[in-house]
């Protein structure tokens, strides 16, 4: 099914399943009153399930978990930060199609 | 006829694409609409439209770009995702070059790449961009709940978007050049009966400061008075500049300021090729128009096919 591989994060859960993971993960920044961030939910979904096993695909909702934003410094949405060994590997702001997505995944995958 | 990948090839998905793309799809061309990012355009960062006839209520810029383009996918349009880096028009067969390098060719071309946010082009403007600078308040706006901000410019959309982000700022600057407002009256009343709204005219800014993200920003007056203001965020909307990098702008005959220039019934000076959207050299830029110029574009396109055929 669509979307079931995507991982939906909380600020508790971020550390252990980001930062401390294996495998690199996307973690896509968005919040449900943002127009772009729902433009580009289908991407994150196919994204998931062409990436499964490869890199974990994740979503956080920053109105519910503000801590791991600020951490950040997210001040713009939807913003994507790619992660491995728990640092940045690659960020990027804004609506951005899947084409970009997938040669940023491809530097870790 | 010359055998090409396409009949036509719309590119960018906006409301002229999708538009130009629901016509042509529904008079049944091979089309194909290419778009390098998600469909939607300027409007997806638009919160509200309430100058779009057929939603009573308003709408979101959302919305309404979902209904376009499930309009568009009922009469089957193919979309791809893709960036064009080059365009060739010698000749009848038109030649795009994609980033991949893939090649995709076509008889008729419709350009619909749009414009984006123009910039200030000031010290600290690119360095604090998503983290303090932001170009779309309704992405952005929810991360100054309780601050104080500032807005820089006086048209529609500066306008509007200063009363929408006092929703969430305690004090909103409008920052202006000039002494008036250029914003349409409605959006004028509402933001001048705001409380939370101030307005600073006749002033530009100079230089956005701070460590980590924004935290100042300096002004300067049209006497050359200088003033700082404590500030965590700044939204520019100060209109839009064409997306045209991919595009022969000689060829094709482009204004002063890049927009493409096009007759009546949107067609260049290249035949075959038409424009139609905010990428095309005009005055007024607006969804309502840019979805017509597509579908004018579109019926110029089926025109320029039936003659070749």
């Amino acid at each position: 099914m669509a979307g079931d591989n995507v991982k939906h994060l909380s600020d508790a859960e971020f550390e252990e399943y980001v930062l401390k993971a294996e495998l690199p993960s996307l973690v896509d920044f968005w919040a449900p009153w943002c127009g772009p961030c729902k433009a580009i939910g289908p991407v994150i979904e196919e994204l998931a399930d062409e990436y499964a096993g490869k890199v974990q695909i994740t979503k956080m909702n920053v109105d519910d978990n503000p801590t791991t934003p600020g951490k950040y410094s997210i001040r713009a949405i939807p913003t994507l930060i790619l992660f491995k060994g728990g640092e940045i590997v690659d960020q990027v702001t804004g609506a951005v199609g899947k084409t970009q997505l997938v040669a940023m995944l491809n530097k870790v995958a | 006829m010359a055998n090409t990948d396409y009949q036509l090839i719309i590119l960018g998905g906006g409301p002229a694409g999708l538009t130009a793309g629901l016509y042509a799809a529904r008079d049944r061309l091979q089309v194909l609409l290419v778009e390098k990012g998600v469909v939607g355009g300027q409007v997806l960062v638009t919160d509200w439209i309430d100058n779009y006839p057929g939603f009573p209520d308003g709408v979101t810029g959302n919305e309404l770009i979902e209904k376009m383009a499930a309009q568009a996918a009922r009469f089957d349009l193919e979309i791809k995702n893709a960036n064009v880096v080059k365009i060739e028009l010698s000749g009848a067969t038109k030649k795009l070059t994609l980033e991949s390098g893939a090649e995709l060719t076509c008889q008729a071309l419709i350009i619909c790449t749009g414009a984006r946010p123009n910039k200030l082009g000031i010290p600290g403007e690119d360095k604090f961009t998503g983290k303090g600078v932001s170009y779309c308040a309704t992405c952005d706006g929810p991360f100054f709940r309780d601050q104080e901000i500032l807005v820089v410019g006086g048209g529609d959309t500066a306008i509007q978007e200063a009363d929408f982000l006092t929703k969430f700022a305690t004090k909103v600057t409008v920052v202006h050049r000039r002494d008036s407002l250029r914003a349409t009256r409605v959006l004028q009343e509402k933001a001048f009966a705001n409380q939370r709204i101030e307005f600073i005219w006749n002033s530009n800014v100079v230089s956005i400061e701070g460590e980590k993200e924004v935290e100042r920003i300096k002004l300067r007056n049209n006497d050359g008075e200088e003033q700082e203001i404590s500030a965590s965020g700044i939204f520019i909307l100060i209109g839009t500049i064409p997306n045209n990098e991919m595009l022969p702008l000689e060829q094709l005959g482009a204004d002063k300021h890049g927009f493409i220039k096009t007759d009546e019934e949107m067609c260049t000076k290249v035949p075959g090729v038409m424009v139609a959207g905010d990428i095309r050299s005009k005055t007024v830029r607006q969804i309502i128009n840019g979805a017509g110029e597509g579908a004018v574009a579109a019926i110029a396109a089926e025109h320029y096919l039936s003659e070749l055929n």
